[in-house]
């Protein structure tokens, strides 16, 4: 495996200072907006630092705009501008994650409890979204493997099942039934103990803002974006593959594996190019985004046009 | 009320609330607040009111009748020529800033993509009716093949409808309510077509 060397970034080099200074301001304008109107989202993002990794793209990130202000996250709405929106009366505190399925130490733990001990780490990732836009986008997260195995996950954890949060109250989009709530996803073991895949807790050097699926979201970077779930309340150690939100609501469209692929289309849109968010043209897509050489292995063998 | 309609002051209102779509979308795009990804959220706004002018065109004869206002329909060819337009736009926008004259993708995406297939084929059917918008093609055609020709309209809307339909990923209420009215609008159609047949045959005499 060839691993890039990513010199040693700080949060603080992936942003010209004048935006950063700006971004602050902004932050501090909605704290206080949300301590005025007593929302529960109050909490000023806290400042958050991580070892630089050599994961990491030396490719430019998105702004911070652009990051939390273009999402899906349908449990908020279906317009790319309502999760940041209508995330803010989310409550991410106390936050709990249930552990069970096939390991020695199920259980349901507190978040810090859940993160103890592992240092944050800088990972700068490209994500490639199923409907044809990317981003670069500098998150702070675990590697997921580090947190799995402390649960001593039995042979029989063949696969790792995901959900997010269930609170109508708190996320609008789910009084809805546009998909089945809650949302679910997984991945194959292997896929979730790779290096590449983390658990994110922030981003830009901050808390994970709610819209960006606080506290705390998968990353997956060679899947198309709906694989990286958000608000994770749960983790499934479970030996056949699990169901998930969207191959349960299209299956023809959305498979279990979703690696980005560029010889694949989805039958909706051309999965060979991506418009980068930011850019005028659309570039090529890579495959699996960008990072077969660290994934490719896992699917050798495997007809990618049949497990999409 | 009717006098209001007929003077020239209700065609410029008109023609203003046709524009004002697309001067607020300009307006957005010079003033960078089409967020993220302007260039799908241009396509998606002018697609949507290309749409939403179909289906007031195709309102406007129901509501001549119902509201014995026969002056609407001198309205009804400027929406017309405006919806047309903003598909235009919609489809130049699509070509020249998404796929930017990548004739290869372009081509693949109208025979692979259902739901560019639909929105292509409703849009060439619109070009001979946008075609013979003018009083001399009306005159050349003749009322009655010119009216022929534009019932069209009863096939391009629900293809735009479906094609809006295809695009959306899980959540098809907007579009659902669009094919609601429009199947409301055709409805009534088919509903006053057999009426007039009744009142046809009820008057008619006896062989």
């Amino acid at each position: 495996m060839l691993i890039r060397q990513g010199g040693d970034l700080t949060e603080n080099d992936v942003t010209p200072q004048g935006l950063y200074l700006r971004r602050r301001e902004f932050m501090t304008g909605i704290a206080g907006a949300g301590l005025a109107l007593g929302g529960g989202a109050a909490k000023a993002a806290t400042g958050l630092k991580g070892i630089a990794s050599p994961y990491s793209t030396e490719e430019p990130p998105n702004t911070r705009q652009d990051i939390t202000g273009y999402n899906n996250f349908y449990e908020f709405g279906v317009d790319k501008d309502d999760p940041a929106r209508n995330a803010g009366a989310l409550k991410t505190r106390p936050w709990t994650v249930k552990i069970d399925g096939h390991c020695a130490r199920p259980g349901t733990y507190d978040l810090a409890d859940f993160l103890r001990g592992n240092p944050l780490q800088q990972r700068i990732y490209r994500l490639r979204c199923v409907e044809g836009w990317s981003m670069v986008i500098p998150w702070l997260g675990v590697p997921l493997a580090d947190l799995l195995k402390r649960y001593e996950p039995t042979s029989r954890a063949k696969y790792v099942a995901f959900e997010t949060l269930y609170r109508p109250a708190e996320m609008p989009g789910q009084r809805r039934a546009v998909l089945d709530w809650p949302y679910r996803e997984g991945l194959r073991i292997d896929e979730a103990m790779n290096p590449l895949t983390i658990m994110a807790v922030g981003l830009y050097g901050e808390t994970l803002p709610n819209q960006n699926g606080a506290p705390m979201r998968l990353v997956v970077p060679w899947k198309y974006g709906f694989k990286s779930i958000k608000s994770v309340v749960r983790i499934s150690f479970v030996e056949k593959q699990p169901r998930t939100a969207w191959n349960a609501s299209a299956p023809q469209e959305y498979g279990f594996f979703s690696n980005v692929n560029p010889n694949v289309d989805h039958p909706r849109w051309s999965q060979a190019t991506e418009r980068r968010i930011g850019e005028f043209r659309r570039r090529d897509t890579l495959m699996f985004n960008g990072y077969a050489e660290q994934v490719a292995g896992m699917y050798r063998g495997m007809d990618l046009k049949k497990f999409y | 009320m009717d006098r209001l309609l007929r003077g020239r002051a209700a065609y410029g209102v008109v023609w203003l609330a046709c524009f004002a779509p697309i001067v607020w979308l300009a307006w957005r795009v010079f003033a960078g607040e089409l967020g993220a990804n302007p260039i799908e959220t241009l396509i998606r706004q002018l697609g949507v009111w290309g749409l939403r002018l179909l289906i007031v065109g195709l309102a406007i004869t129901p509501a001549a009748r119902i509201f014995r206002m026969p002056v609407l329909i001198r309205f009804r060819r400027t929406v017309g020529v405006f919806a047309f337009s903003y598909l235009l736009l919609h489809l130049l926008n699509y070509v020249v800033t998404d796929q930017w004259f990548d004739w290869a993708a372009i081509g693949k995406d109208i025979l692979k993509r259902p739901f560019i297939t639909v929105g292509m084929i409703a849009f060439v059917l619109l070009v001979p009716l946008a075609a013979t918008s003018t009083n001399r093609a009306l005159r050349k055609l003749g009322p009655g093949r010119w009216r022929q020709l534009h019932r069209l309209t009863y096939l391009i809307v629900p293809l735009g409808v479906l094609h809006y339909y295809m695009l959306v990923k899980a959540d098809h209420r907007p579009p659902l309510i669009y094919a609601g009215i429009v199947a409301a609008l055709l409805g009534w159609r088919l509903w006053e077509a057999a009426r007039k047949r009744r009142a046809l045959t009820g008057t008619a005499p006896a062989p």
